[in-house]
């Protein structure tokens, strides 16, 4: 990347205050383009409130969250997410009396017109049906296709976020815990697909605490605690940061 | 006559039905749909009998103003769920009721007549345009959006869906529907008064939407028909009737809660679609 182009998501001095609770005390950090960026800290520390600022759930107290250089800060949820950041949640939540394949239907509002989207789907944008099976394919999900998304095992609930997530073709996804509850091969499943989501061009902001998990997969790690950041770095550095240590140590104490 | 009577009741009441079922469609219960029949019915019957319109056109116009109204009364209604969305709803209704009540220009409360009689064809030519309208749309990418915005409206938001576009907009189409309903009405029985468009004509509405059912539009017209038969079929109870027709509701709801129709009863009916 040149100096001139900005980084694919920028969070500048953001704070987010709940009553007089700092959740988030002047966080900056950045997400460079095609590079799998890791958000990690101890239970509390403020990771999915990061989220949940950055997708417009909450409103930032102050500071700005740019995407390729343009401020999202305090847009609705809808437009931050046509923008180009989509995500996933820590406790799923799919859509109930849907298939699979309609969850990846639903995701792609923006490739029709109002009017378009009004008749039967037959009648729809080919390319809309050309992207779902694109990404049903990619995720190993086309045995399920016509299953209701929230019967499914859970490891395949998960799948199907992710795939939901990225049918849009986002320029940042947000996972939140995408392995948690999950077995060591189901674990090597989604990290497999997230490497070839990187290769595709995909930026990945990750929350995750399976620190052998993030280790291996992150390009650059940064450690909130209490709603402050207190290390970043290559994982290789900030696994022997002493604040680090302390902030997981202290809390396993 | 007779049965012509009561088919037009039917095709009245379906129209009714559907206008709480789009709106219910997004997760919003409106207990005041007749007040938007009561708009239709009394625009509609001020543009054929004072401005000389044709019905057609006088239903038309009559929807579309209704649907601005719905609109506006969509926009409040987003701050309010469940429970408190049904009584400011409920309330709105009672608003518009007591509007004419008071409204002298066009009768108050003593009523409105001069419309000339509507067919039993001509209003089942409405309701059945309305019904395919929306059973086309159920089978749209725009009924998936609705169905995400009523089942979690904050993942709805977060895959780029405008919770609020479609819930405003379900409002607006509700109105127009209901307004249609009441233009017929109007026409049909050729008097109107505020008291046609009452409370418990919105409960009407609901019922007939919970009983047939409440997650396909096909439910609006089993739940017209089952409202406006089964208390005729129990005449024969005279005074009991209608504690008989509560009983049947009851057990109705809780044997089965989605009412008589669903998406698995009409795959079942007709296997060749596979939807």
């Amino acid at each position: 990347m040149s100096m001139t182009t900005p980084p694919r998501l920028r969070l500048d001095h953001v704070t987010k205050t709940f009553g007089g609770v700092h959740a988030l005390s002047d966080l900056s950090l950045e997400v460079a383009h095609g590079q799998i960026v890791g958000l990690i800290g101890p239970n509390g520390a403020g990771k999915t409130t990061t989220f949940n600022v950055i997708t417009g759930a909450y409103r930032a107290s102050s500071g700005t969250v740019l995407l390729d250089g343009h401020a999202v800060t305090s847009e609705p949820s809808h437009r931050i997410a046509r923008a180009g950041i989509m995500r996933t949640f820590q406790n799923i939540r799919l859509f109930s009396d849907m298939t699979v394949w309609e969850h990846l239907l639903v995701a792609q509002p923006h490739t029709g017109s109002f009017a378009r989207r009004l008749l039967p789907m037959r009648f729809s944008n080919p390319k809309t049906i050309e992207r779902a099976e694109e990404v049903l394919e990619f995720f190993g999900l086309g045995e399920v296709r016509n299953r209701m998304a929230r019967s499914l095992p859970y490891g395949l609930q998960r799948k199907v976020e992710m795939a939901r997530a990225v049918t849009a073709r986002p320029k940042l996804l947000l996972l939140d815990e995408p392995v948690a509850g999950m077995n060591h091969d189901e674990a090597e499943t989604i990290r497999n697909l997230m490497l070839r989501l990187r290769e595709g061009g995909l930026s990945i902001l990750l929350i995750e605490h399976d620190m052998a998990f993030v280790m291996n997969l992150c390009d650059h790690l940064y450690v909130l605690d209490f709603g402050v950041l207190i290390a970043q770095g290559k994982p290789d550095e900030v696994r022997v940061n002493p604040a680090v240590l302390d902030a997981y140590l202290g809390q396993a104490a | 006559m007779y049965y012509a009577g009561l088919l037009s009741d039917i095709g009245i009441l379906l129209l009714g039905a559907l206008s709480v079922y789009i709106i219910l469609a997004t997760g919003q219960l409106s207990l005041g749909n007749a007040g938007f029949m009561g708009i239709g019915a009394y625009f509609t019957s001020y543009l054929t009998v004072v401005v000389g319109l044709p019905i057609t056109a006088a239903l038309i116009v009559a929807a579309l103003v209704s649907g601005v109204i719905g609109v506006l009364v969509g926009f409040p209604a987003l701050r309010l769920k469940g429970i408190y969305l049904a009584m400011a709803t409920l309330g709105f209704g009672e608003m518009v009721r007591s509007f004419f009540q008071n409204f002298d220009a066009m009768g108050g409360s003593g009523g409105f007549h001069g419309m000339r009689h509507v067919s039993t064809g001509y209003i089942w030519s409405w309701a059945a345009i309305v019904l395919v309208v929306i059973m086309l749309i159920e089978a749209s990418p725009i009924w998936l959006e609705i169905r995400a915005v009523r089942d979690d409206e904050t993942a709805a938001g977060l895959v780029g869906l405008n919770p609020t576009e479609i819930k405003v907009g379900a409002f607006g189409c509700g109105a127009a529907v209901a307004a249609i309903a009441g233009g017929l009405f109007a026409h049909h029985h050729v008097y109107i008064e505020p008291n046609n468009f009452s409370f418990e004509r919105s409960i009407d509405f609901v019922l007939a939407v919970i009983l047939g059912g409440s997650t396909v539009a096909p439910g609006a017209l089993a739940g017209a028909v089952m409202l406006v038969i089964l208390p005729e079929y129990l005449r024969f109870l005279a005074d009991w009737r209608f504690a008989a027709f509560g009983a049947l509701l009851i057990g109705m709801l809780l044997v089965r809660r989605q009412g008589l129709l669903d998406r698995a009863l009409l795959r079942f009916a007709l296997p060749r679609s596979r939807a």
